[in-house]
């Protein structure tokens, strides 16, 4: 039986495949696109994304998706920001001298505070759940997952965190509300708690609550 | 020489490196129950099963006619391995960094083309990003002190300071300098620390220590000295330690790495 579709949402980043491959790798039926209403038909969508927050806001706007987007999410149906497309989630980011996001998640983005340590912050680091979630569940606690990022988000509301990671301080690296989830890191390129994790989302799109 | 390992350092990361000869892994390995030693991708799968952190696929074919198998290597990695990998070698241009990045390549490694023309960089860092980008440097002791940029594994010196040119990559949008000791590489009996130390500390971004590894000591050695990243190749290969191995001994040594089976 053919896996939910979940549509990539394809506004010109460059890890479009790498998700891809691993949401079919968990059973999806995966399918990389910017057209705005196969979006809007999808089962679950997921906005990836490596690159700078003002032009990937831009490119969202000129594509036409970003009030598909949101429509999608007031419709409840599952919606996964990684990475760049978990900082798009947020309500504006300071990223170039600022841009406003998506505003399905309260907070802004902001960039690392992480002391001494180099950026960007690139590397395994230990997420250690903040609640229990759909997404996360049967994973490890802490788990290990790649993170490339020199922004993080900064919640409004500690209610709308799911887990933390550590990089010369504490910052958020799941968030979610309703079936809205955001991840800091890349899951695509997390091995088996990627994979795991990306399960758990198709589940979701399946219907299943995970 | 740092107070405390670790200390102002995040997750150290282990990464298994493979030489590829038009799409075949070269170099041997002892994985005893391994269908295809020279497949790269099913090589690739058990070094990520084994808890490898990131993979650099280095390719060294010799002809131009078959660099386009690096890019089909790619598209096979990314089908079915599931952790950061690097493509290096070969790497020209712009568009030949784009070819592998959209075939599931996460960053790129670029060496003689960048000393040819430096702007490479800037012109990367502008189109991917500075996180898709490493310089590699291959670097040889100078008998007056100091480290000059080698090219051509190592028979050409390029008349530059290893330590300026890495410098110069970081402020160009270099994301990692992927830093190789000729002097150290293929000896087994540890990495340049005096080379490694200084580029850690000239540069703002990730450094990755290559060149001479042969014990595991060897490993926190450089890592001591500031390295993010260790490159792993022969020890690897000739089946002397498993990543696990490496791993457990790093965390031993009091060094934050990603536990194995983590």
């Amino acid at each position: 039986m053919a896996g939910p579709l979940v549509a990539i949402v394809d506004y010109g980043s460059g890890n479009r495949r790498s998700v891809q491959t691993a949401l079919e790798h968990v059973g999806a039926e995966a399918r990389v696109t910017g057209d705005p209403g196969e979006i809007a038909s999808a089962a679950g969508v997921v906005i990836p994304g490596v690159g700078a927050f003002p032009a990937a806001m831009e490119a969202l706007e000129v594509r036409g998706l970003t009030e598909p987007l949101r429509l999608l999410a007031d419709q409840g149906r599952p919606l996964l920001g990684a990475c760049l497309g978990m900082q798009l989630l947020f309500e504006r980011s300071s990223e170039q001298g600022g841009a406003e996001g998506l505003g399905l998640l309260e907070g802004t983005v902001e960039r690392l505070d992480c002391g001494p340590l180099k950026l960007p912050h690139i590397g395994w680091g230990e997420v250690a759940w903040a609640q229990p979630s759909p997404l996360t569940r049967g994973l490890p606690d802490p788990a290990f997952f790649y993170h490339v990022h020199s922004y993080a988000p900064v919640v409004a509301s500690e209610d709308e965190v799911l887990g933390w990671s550590d990089y010369g301080g504490r910052f958020v690296s799941v968030a979610g509300r309703g079936n809205v989830f955001g991840v800091q890191f890349h899951p695509e390129k997390s091995s088996r708690n990627g994979l795991a994790m990306l399960a758990n989302f198709v589940a979701l799109c399946s219907g299943g609550d995970g | 020489m740092s107070s405390a390992d670790g200390d102002g350092q995040g997750t150290r990361r282990v990464i298994a490196c493979l030489d590829i000869d038009a799409g075949r892994v070269v170099k041997g390995t002892n994985f005893v129950d391994i269908r295809d030693a020279g497949d790269p991708v099913e090589l690739a799968g058990r070094y990520d099963a084994e808890g490898a952190d990131e993979l650099v696929f280095l390719d060294i074919t010799a002809t131009h006619e078959q660099r386009g198998t690096v890019a089909e290597l790619a598209r096979r990695t990314a089908d079915d391995v599931f952790i950061p990998f690097t493509i290096g070698g070969g790497i020209r241009s712009v568009d030949d960094a784009q070819a592998v990045l959209d075939a599931g390549a996460d960053t790129v490694s670029v060496n003689s083309a960048a000393i040819a023309r430096p702007e490479l960089v800037d012109e990367m860092a502008e189109r991917f990003g500075s996180q898709c980008v490493v310089v590699a440097i291959d670097a040889r002791g100078r008998e007056d002190g100091g480290w000059e940029v080698y090219t051509a594994g190592g028979r050409k010196p390029e008349g530059m300071d290893s330590l300026a040119w890495a410098q110069e990559a970081a402020d160009r949008g270099a994301g990692e300098i992927l830093l190789t000791s000729m002097d150290s590489d293929g000896t087994a009996e540890g990495y340049d620390l005096a080379l490694t130390g200084a580029v850690c500390e000239s540069v703002p971004v990730p450094v990755i220590a290559s060149g001479g590894a042969g014990e595991l000591d060897h490993l926190v050695d450089v890592l001591r000295v500031g390295a993010d990243a260790v490159l792993c190749a022969s020890i690897f290969h000739y089946g002397r330690f498993t990543v696990a191995e490496v791993k457990e001994h790093l965390m031993a040594a009091g060094i934050a790495v990603r536990p194995p089976g983590a």
